[in-house]
């Protein structure tokens, strides 16, 4: 059964009133327990739930410590092309935006490839718009595979794949996909996505079941936060999650929570999500689900992304470039979105080491990628010195 | 007083002294990782082969892992099944190291607990390659006698599942493999507490091996000696010989004392 059958019959909109209701002796009930189920979840999401969140927040560290361990793991978006035939509302790509689009050949991608190995990135994440001419998929075979001579662990944030689309990039060498639903509530959804392929729904939402059917090693979904009231979107997420982790058992589940700040443009988020409400709500997942990895990306600022780093985050980005070609020639059009957080991958890593913390920036490996043209190339080395 | 004869724990016919084996994950650096590793008076340190980049000599890790009086254990942890490890194994071999493995096949990143089928088939692949391995698995009797027969250096049964500090959730069966066992046992994961390793020291283990308790403790290198110290009382409870706890009172006069009247 995929997801998409439980979406639909779960009412969150309900969900969403009863926990209004939801009182503090509720709460606490649920703050004293060792493993916190669904409706425990509810409640820590409601509004009610809001008046505990440094006990909240205590837990969740004590549980990401036990899993995770005092690190972070460091990655970095590469920007493939910002040709987009979506037209989402809020994004810096929408076709109707006037900015120069760019694609990167192969050496214009292996010359900003070489900025981030250079600072020592070895987790790295293939970023485009829906650009199925530009960016078509034997295209982005090639490029996996020409990256994957250099980076352990390669991740595709690109427009929806199919299924045998998916297995020829795990063979290339790509172990991670991350696809933001943008957000669970159709009708929302058809309302910021007025044109184009990403309309369909569905066939975005299966995409990271048709990824988990071939197996890719790490999926990442989330909700672009503002969109939609972030409590619905908070259930939402739970759900799509625990599904992901029990019936992909074998694959690492991620959640990133991109917040609508600065958008190139006039477009004003119709649910702006407060920093309290995105604590409560990374507090709230953390508490349902131990074992998720939670991302925080530089559209936040540096001064956030630091708070946020002993709570319960797991990765976090650095040094991002949002339009491509920016780790050569840093320009600010173009862009996806605005980076809040500036500072130098060194810098995050310092601040990362400041707050107790050890920034990893591998924690992957060549051999791991099965049948890729990089495993090969590591096992004729490892056979030739046998 | 005589002198103690040396108490040594003998793997694949190397001589240890001490009976901590330390894993260098989840620390907040990998100085502290470092400091604990001296306190802990550990001989055998591993470390995963995923985490560090062999072909890169200032690789962070293996820099605070130099010039210490210990063996350094790769890891083959993040391996889905049996080829990856011997993939993982057969990199760290190639890269210089010692042809010795702890082997980790862990297909569920939740929990990762340990795949029996898969280690069982790596352990015969890596064994007849020459490689001496430890592999890690859940406490399982029958699986650890096969692994013995198949020519493991030891077996490392789990306590609780990875970083859940329960301690020997899995105490009977550990018993049963320590009994059965004609390698060394290892005691490893979930250990949350010294007393959790010294429970497993008395029980008979011959070590263990400890990550999350000491890496994620508010200070990692006094942990990492209170670790040190637990397993050292546990080990020498053991050699003096636990007296067996008293299961019922005494009758205040004997049932059986008119026999012998």
């Amino acid at each position: 059964m995929s997801f998409t059958e439980i979406l639909d019959r779960t009412d969150i909109s309900r969900l969403v009133e009863t926990i209004a209701g939801t009182s503090t002796s509720q709460v606490e009930a649920v703050l004293g327990k060792a493993e916190v189920n669904f409706s425990d979840f509810l409640a820590l999401l409601s509004p009610a739930g809001e008046n505990y969140l440094e006990e909240m927040a205590e837990q969740a560290q004590a549980i990401t410590l036990r899993r995770f361990g005092r690190v972070i793991l460091l990655y970095a978006p590469l920007y493939l092309s910002n040709v987009c035939s979506n037209s989402c509302v809020y994004c810096g790509f929408n076709v109707t935006r006037d900015v120069p689009r760019i694609t990167l050949d192969i050496d214009e991608i292996l010359s900003e490839a070489a900025h981030l190995k250079k600072w020592g990135f070895g987790h790295v994440l293939l970023v485009s718009g829906e650009a199925p001419k530009v960016l078509p998929v034997a295209r982005l075979r090639e490029i996996i595979q020409a990256l994957s001579l250099d980076f352990p662990s390669l991740s595709l944030e690109i427009y929806p794949l199919s299924g045998p689309a998916y297995a020829q990039m795990a063979e290339a060498g790509a172990d991670g996909l991350t696809l933001y639903q943008e957000t669970y509530d159709r009708q929302v959804y058809a309302s910021v996505h007025p044109r184009g392929k990403k309309r369909d729904f569905n066939w975005r939402l299966e995409a990271v079941e048709r990824a988990g059917d071939v197996g890719f090693r790490r999926i990442g979904i989330g909700s672009l936060l503002g969109l939609n009231d972030w409590r619905w979107e908070g259930i939402a997420l739970a759900l799509h999650a625990d599904y992901l982790m029990k019936r992909y058992w074998q694959t690492q589940i991620t959640i990133s929570f991109p917040r609508l700040r600065n958008i190139p443009g006039d477009f004003q988020p119709a649910y702006p999500v407060n920093d309290t409400s995105l604590v409560q709500l990374m507090l709230a997942l953390r508490l349902f689900l131990n074992d998720a990895g939670f991302v925080i990306s530089t559209r936040e600022p540096a001064s956030l992304r630091d708070h946020l780093i002993p709570l319960c985050v797991t990765q976090m980005s650095a040094g991002s470039r949002t339009e491509p070609g920016g780790y050569r020639h840093p320009v600010q059009e173009g862009a996806q979105f605005v980076v809040e957080d500036q500072r130098w991958p060194e810098e995050v890593a310092a601040a990362i080491l400041k707050s107790g913390y050890e920034p990893v920036w591998k924690d992957w490996d060549y051999v791991m990628h099965e049948g890729s043209e990089h495993a090969d190339h590591h096992k004729r080395d490892v056979q030739g010195s046998v | 007083m005589s002198k103690k004869p040396q108490d040594s724990l003998v793997i694949a016919g190397r001589s240890f002294r001490s009976r901590l084996l330390l894993g260098t994950g989840k620390f907040s650096s990998s100085s502290v990782m470092r400091e604990a590793v001296d306190a802990s008076g550990s001989e055998i340190v591993t470390v995963a082969l995923r985490r560090v980049d062999l072909e890169n000599p200032q690789d962070d890790m293996l820099t605070a892992l130099q010039g210490g009086d210990f063996l350094l254990l790769p890891n083959t942890s993040g391996a889905r099944d049996g080829e990856e490890a011997v993939r993982l194994a057969k990199l760290a071999r190639a890269s210089g190291m010692d042809p010795w493995i702890k082997l980790e096949v862990t297909p569920d990143p939740r929990y990762l607990l340990p795949d029996p089928v898969e280690t069982l088939k790596a352990a015969e692949i890596l064994i007849a390659d020459g490689f001496t391995v430890l592999p890690y698995i859940n406490a399982d009797p029958i699986l650890a006698k096969k692994l013995e027969d198949a020519g493991c250096a030891t077996v490392m049964p789990l306590g609780s599942p990875i970083g859940t500090n329960k301690g020997l959730r899995t105490r009977d069966s550990i018993g049963l493999i320590i009994e059965n066992s004609s390698v060394p046992v290892v005691a490893d994961a979930g250990l949350g507490a010294p007393s959790h390793a010294a429970e497993a020291m008395e029980m008979g283990a011959d070590a263990v091996l400890v990550n999350t308790a000491i890496a994620t403790a508010e200070d990692p290198i006094r942990m990492a000696l209170a670790f040190k110290q637990g397993v050292e009382a546990g080990r020498e409870a053991f050699l003096a010989g636990i007296p067996t706890e008293g299961i019922t009172a005494r009758a205040s006069s004997p049932l059986t004392g008119f026999l012998r009247k």
